[in-house]
């Protein structure tokens, strides 16, 4: 099992999320966060007063799948969130010891 | 208000022979620009005297009262709050509240009767005191065609406003106790001295200047106290190193709205009747307003390659702060100018000049109120037109007035420069007026109310 954790563009969400519904990814969960890397910030003016934005606005995206899954998710991931530009995001996987659904009881792959 | 002598003469109630020229001779010398010590004989018979109240100034002046308490709460408290930092929300609002609670009681149990009954030249008299005397009927002679209580009602809004005003250069950093007794002082030493000097008979109406509904005695005023304030609290913690960026913007856009309906009756109100003169008010406040919005915006395009809403907005408050003392005096174009004037000087005034001087006024009191009613103060003598006013400008041929409106404003600005001064060390010698540097990081909120928005 694996965690895939993606860091998107927040207006690309809808394809991210279509795009992983295709290939049978049927959870996700999704955080607004602030954050910066290549991309560095923004300049706003307020009468004058210029700011510099360091933290830019992104969507993380986390999504708990089997280990043969994960390469095809981080596959979609990056063809439907990627625009070219500085800023596109960045995607980690790391392995997960152990799931379980609250509900049910389930357990690891039966709980994903 | 500047309409005040002039409507007083034109409505001259039908009193005996001898009272009418004790009390309206001097009215009409006053429109001449000479007083000569007449005064005295002008306070005492004219408080008890009842006119024609007539229905339709009454009605409107009720709803220009209703507007223009509605500026102060929720318009300035939105505005205000709007370009603050999340943090300070409340606490900025707070301060508009307060205002309107604290400067509606002083101004029934003193304010009013100080600054609108007799007129001395730099001082009224006691004798309305908690509205002593005021009966149904009754009338000021400055509105003899609507019922005293109204009037000083309509007034007290005025005060109000002019108070809350002054808040927005300190905010995000004064102790709200602070802020109470400093609003309290500098209502009794700052306002109501000016109300009296410009529109209650004092020294600075008997000299001609004129000021439509408040460019010196609510713009200048608040605006040179604010820069005072600003200088005396200091800056800002993160002035200049951080991101101090309004909360929400979309909360100012909502409280301009409401300024600008409200300055209908600001402006429009002052002509204190339901009449022609009103109409031409109103028409000029609001295109004003347009033009101020235009010109901010644009200089922003050019300067800036973007348009901002704060840019649209201040540019619209600042040519209705400008137009106000002209309003009642000018041409509808005459608005448009005036406005247009407005959204450069001031643009010039938040930006360059606070940049040069360095001091941190948060909301631009002094740059947006401050810098336009000095201006609109000059611009009125400049486009002051006799068959709208009764009085003539620059333009046509009257360059006395230039100097008459130099005059008020010096005035002005020493008294509240001075007096804000004052009363600020005065206060500090009692309570600190700037919150810990750990409560101002906390936000004024939590330190100085126990609340938050989440």
């Amino acid at each position: 099992m694996k965690l895939v954790v993606a860091i998107i563009k927040p207006f690309k969400l809808d394809e991210v999320r279509q795009a992983l519904t295709a290939i049978g990814v049927h959870g996700m969960t999704v955080t607004e966060v602030k954050g910066y890397g290549r991309q560095k910030g923004h300049t706003e003016i307020y009468r004058g007063a210029e700011y510099v934005v360091n933290f830019l606005p992104k969507l993380r995206i986390e999504i708990a799948v089997s280990s043969e899954l994960a390469d095809k998710a981080v596959d979609v991931i990056t063809s439907s969130a990627r625009t070219g530009q500085i800023g596109d995001g960045k995607i980690f996987v790391t392995p997960i010891d152990h799931a379980l659904r609250i509900r049910t009881g389930e357990t690891d792959s039966d709980a994903l | 208000m500047g309409a005040l002598s002039s409507r007083a003469a034109k409505l001259a109630a039908p009193l005996n022979l001898l009272k009418k020229r004790m009390i309206f001779a001097p009215i009409r010398r006053y429109i001449g620009g000479s007083c000569a010590g007449l005064a005295i004989l002008f306070a005492t018979p004219a408080l008890a005297g009842t006119s024609e109240i007539n229905a339709a100034d009454t009605a409107w002046m009720i709803v220009a009262t209703a507007l223009v308490l509605m500026m102060t709460i929720p318009g300035l408290a939105l505005f205000y709050s709007g370009m603050v930092r999340k943090k300070n929300v409340l606490a900025t609002m707070a301060q508009s509240l307060a205002a309107v609670a604290m400067i509606s009681i002083l101004w029934v149990a003193f304010g009013y009767s100080l600054v609108f009954v007799g007129d001395g030249p730099w001082l009224g008299t006691l004798d309305r005191w908690f509205l002593a005397g005021m009966t149904m009927d009754g009338v000021n002679p400055a509105a003899k065609t609507i019922p005293e209580v109204l009037f000083m009602l309509y007034q007290m809004t005025f005060a109000i406003i002019t108070v809350a005003l002054v808040a927005g250069s300190v905010a995000d950093r004064m102790r709200f106790s602070a802020y109470l007794l400093f609003s309290v002082g500098w209502f009794m030493f700052v306002y109501i001295p000016l109300a009296h000097w410009v529109w209650g008979g004092g020294f600075l109406g008997a000299a001609g200047v004129l000021d439509f509904a408040g460019g010196l005695v609510v713009h200048l005023s608040a605006g040179a106290g604010g820069l005072v304030a600003a200088k005396v609290m200091g800056r800002r913690h993160g002035y200049g190193t951080e991101n101090l960026s309004p909360f929400d913007l979309s909360l100012a856009v909502v409280g301009t709205g409401l300024l600008w309906v409200g300055w209908f009756g600001f402006n429009g109100g002052s002509a204190l009747a339901a009449d022609s003169r009103a109409v031409m008010a109103i028409t000029a406040t609001h295109l004003a307003a347009c033009a101020g919005a235009l010109t901010w915006g644009a200089v922003e395009w050019s300067i800036q390659r973007k348009p901002s809403v704060l840019g649209m907005i201040s540019g619209a408050v600042a040519g209705l702060g400008t137009i106000t003392p002209a309003s009642g005096f000018v041409a509808p174009w005459h608005g448009i100018v005036i406005g247009g004037v407005a959204g450069l000087i001031c643009f010039w005034a938040c930006t360059s000049v606070k940049r040069r001087f360095n001091y941190d006024d948060s909301l631009d009191v002094f740059g947006v109120h401050g810098v336009g009613g000095m201006t609109g103060i000059l611009l009125a003598g400049v486009f002051a037109t006799a068959s709208i006013g009764g009085t003539s400008g620059l333009i046509e041929g009257n360059p006395r007035l230039l100097l008459v409106q130099l005059y008020g404003i010096a005035v002005t600005l020493v008294w509240s420069l001075g007096i804000t001064y004052v009363l600020l060390k005065l206060v500090s010698a009692f309570v600190p007026l700037r919150v810990s540097l750990q409560q101002e990081m906390e936000g004024l909120d939590i330190s100085q109310h126990g609340e938050a928005l989440q």
